[in-house]
């Protein structure tokens, strides 16, 4: 017997462009944050190096990575809200 | 060290358990299914599920490991935090919605899904089992931690505590009192580590962190051949000397108490450093700076060396922005301590002796993984190894996972880990200020890394003390609670529902869950008391790499792979989890905790997931490929 959700769903037609986008966007971010481990292991003293406002390439670098996430999941959000009220409303009408 | 009880504390901390068990007294009665148990009917709202998921992983190890960390080792300690949030975008992005379609109560339905395959069902469950233990162990650790100084009751009480309250919330009301201790934890913990965060910031950084603060002694000494006569202050008498990897400590004694100091020889002038001492004697005494720990002599530590700002030097800075207290930081000085141990006369002495260090180099890593100076490729890897378990791990923890099983509709399990993700993301930013803040603010207990947070908080007074760790027992009641109906749901559902597939009527079910609970919670307990000196977030890494090397291949490839298979998922999760456990056991931290000296150990990586992750992955497509059976077409696609 197969395991049947604990709710049941409805139809989605979003879904294969959702999980295109869904792609996508952790590719985009895997690059940053792989960027962040590359630097930290192979070339560890650009870290110290000061940019923007005297802060150092570990705190902005770190900061932004969180930042990142939050920006990038606000976004991911409002494209699949716009895919599924798009799409699923085609496919009633 | 000793820390003194408070009735405000005790107060706050019995209002807080007594809320939380009433709150699970109240779902108890409403929960009759298993679905009410495991899933918590599927009606949480997203906003409630969000913070709740917060709740859930902001856990002993974000907290008090983290913070603990930071303070003790500046900026590695925060990578933590950007790996615990970046584990998100992979949840959030890959595996939210799919497996919201999938699963019913537990992550093993959603691997189970597509094959109705008893071994998937046995290994996912053991893998559940084993990672929620794993997981559990630095809970316990914390809670145990936080007991100690908040009710004066030894660590292994605090372990026994939070295990005989979990049990009692787990094993009466199930997933939806978990979700509101956790909605309600997980708020509170944001909003009063703010409150410190602010006062931190507003008292800005002085050289002086408080007028109680003891700052360590410096007298000048007399040598003669190497070897220290006698020092400025002559009530003190030199007994002996010791040369430890090119260090000079000198004990000697005053008025009968004897302690132990670091010779300095870098001026003209020779002179010995007052440093803390821990020494168990031949009697089986344990002496803290000489004394019995109930002195209360071994005081707490971390100010600030020298104050740079703008290029002068200043005694404090006044209210400060965040901004420019990192940068103030990292253009100062800061006293941190390094611990040495050996053997004298019969007597294991560990010493922590003053470490001036640059403030450029508290807020880069390299502290703790040494990346720069003195680095290894050992060491290295480690620090990638432990990169890559965070971020993979995250999405593979079965006691977050099943929170997607709380949300009425796919579009709400995207909802709340949005809300997650900007809860936790905005709390993990706050630890980079609360670590540094216990390291210049005399908040170190260099007996127990776990303990800065609270102590920061204690700096700004008792009441704010006792609230904050009162939200840190109740996180970890949050987090355990999570952890524990996991577990009982791999039992209970899993293995004896499915795998063995023992005939239970619904109510039957439940109870099958709370048995489960109790029995898991019961190992929990004893683990929490064995792994008492570990650092809560190093242990959480751990458990975070056996999830990513058994889990994630798993969950990924099905999502992903076409040709996954049902053997395929099987080996992967065995050969994941054997391989990220043997690697763990022949570490030099397990060595550590054998008794045994850490070079000594096999296995030079403290963590496993550089190794286990990719193997984990390998094994999967080796076997699905090997067996002919393929699977029809990627999950997604159906």
């Amino acid at each position: 017997m197969l395991h049947e959700p604990a709710v049941e769903l409805g139809k989605d037609k979003s879904i294969p462009k959702k999980t295109r986008l869904g792609v996508v966007m952790f590719l985009i971010y895997m690059v940053v944050y792989s960027g962040f481990v590359v630097i930290g292991t192979m070339f560890p003293e650009a870290l110290g190096v000061k940019f923007i406002g005297g802060q150092n390439l570990a705190f902005l670098y770190g900061m932004g990575l969180i930042v990142l996430a939050i920006v990038m999941g606000l976004i991911y959000n409002f494209f699949c809200t716009r895919l599924e009220d798009k799409l699923n409303k085609e496919e009633q009408s | 060290m000793i820390y003194q009880v408070s009735s405000t504390a005790i107060i706050i901390f019995i209002f807080f358990v007594l809320t939380v068990l009433g709150l699970s007294f109240f779902f108890a009665r409403k929960t009759k299914s298993a679905s009410g148990y495991y899933a918590a009917g599927g009606q949480i709202h997203w906003a409630v599920n969000g913070i709740a998921f917060a709740g859930d992983y902001l856990s002993a190890a974000s907290f008090l490991g983290i913070c603990g960390m930071i303070a003790f080792f500046g900026y590695d300690g925060f990578l933590y935090s950007i790996g615990y949030l970046a584990g998100w975008v992979v949840a959030l992005f890959l595996v939210a919605e799919p497996l919201k379609r999938l699963g019913k109560y537990t992550f093993a339905d959603a691997l189970d899904a597509k094959f109705d395959s008893r071994a998937i069902k046995l290994t996912a469950a053991i893998s559940t089992l084993v990672v929620s233990i794993f997981y559990l162990i630095p809970q316990m650790v914390g809670a145990g931690a936080i007991v100690t100084p908040l009710l004066g009751l030894p660590h292994w009480a605090g372990v026994v505590m939070v295990g005989a309250v979990v049990i009692l919330i787990v094993a009466t009301a199930g997933m939806t009192s978990t979700t509101y201790v956790q909605f309600i934890k997980g708020g509170l913990l944001i909003v009063f580590s703010l409150i410190v965060v602010i006062l931190v910031l507003n008292k800005g950084i002085k050289l002086n962190p408080s007028a109680d603060y003891h700052k360590p002694i410096v007298l000048a000494a007399t040598l003669a051949e190497g070897r220290v006569q006698a020092v400025a202050d002559s009530s003190y008498r030199v007994l002996g000397q010791h040369e430890e990897n090119g260090l000079t400590f000198v004990k000697m004694t005053k008025a009968g108490i004897d302690s132990w100091w670091k010779l300095n020889s870098i001026s003209s002038t020779p002179e010995l450093e007052e440093t803390l001492t821990v020494v168990e004697t031949g009697d089986g005494r344990t002496l803290y700076n000489g004394e019995p720990k109930e002195a209360g002599k071994f005081y707490q530590v971390g100010h600030v060396k020298k104050i740079v700002v703008n290029g002068r030097e200043v005694e404090e800075t006044g209210p400060i922005g965040p901004f420019k207290f990192i940068k103030t930081l990292g253009t100062s000085q800061i006293v941190r301590f390094t611990q040495k141990a050996f053997t004298f006369a019969g007597e294991k002495i560990t010493i922590y002796f003053q470490n001036i260090t640059a403030g450029s180099d508290i807020i880069k890593p390299g502290l703790y993984y040494k990346l720069d100076k003195g680095a290894s490729i050992w060491s290295r890897l480690d620090f990638l190894s432990l990169m890559l378990a965070l971020f993979l791990g995250t999405s593979a923890l079965p006691h977050i996972l099943i929170r997607y099983y709380t949300v009425p509709s796919q579009r709400a399990a995207r909802k709340s880990t949005i809300v997650a993700i900007s809860a936790i993301g905005f709390f993990y930013i706050l630890t980079l200020f609360l670590g540094t803040g216990a390291m210049i603010n005399g908040s170190i207990d260099l007996g127990s890394s776990n303990m800065s947070a609270p102590l920061l908080a204690k700096t700004f007074g008792i009441t704010l003390f006792s609230i904050i760790s009162a939200i840190a027992f109740a996180t970890i009641l949050g987090t355990v609670s999570g952890l524990i109906v996991a577990s009982s749901g791999a039992v209970a559902h899993d293995l004896m529902d499915k795998y063995m597939k023992i005939k239970m009527t619904e109510k039957q079910k439940v109870q099958a869950g709370r048995f489960a609970a109790v029995g898991v919670g019961i190992v929990a307990i004893m683990l929490g008391i064995l792994f008492e000196k570990q650092n809560v977030s190093f242990l959480v890494g751990l458990a975070f790499a056996i999830a990513a090397s058994a889990n994630l291949p798993a969950i990924l490839m099905l999502l992903f792979w076409k040709r996954t298979t049902a053997k395929g998922i099987s080996w992967a999760i065995v050969v994941g989890m054997l391989t990220s456990l043997i690697l763990i056991l022949l570490s030099p931290t397990l060595y550590e905790i054998y008794g045994l000296p850490a070079a000594s150990a096999p296995m030079p990586l403290k963590n496993p997931g550089i190794i286990s992750i990719p193997l984990g992955f390998l094994t999967l497509i080796v076997v699905s490929l090997l067996n002919k059976k393929r699977g029809a077409a990627p999950i997604l696609e159906k």
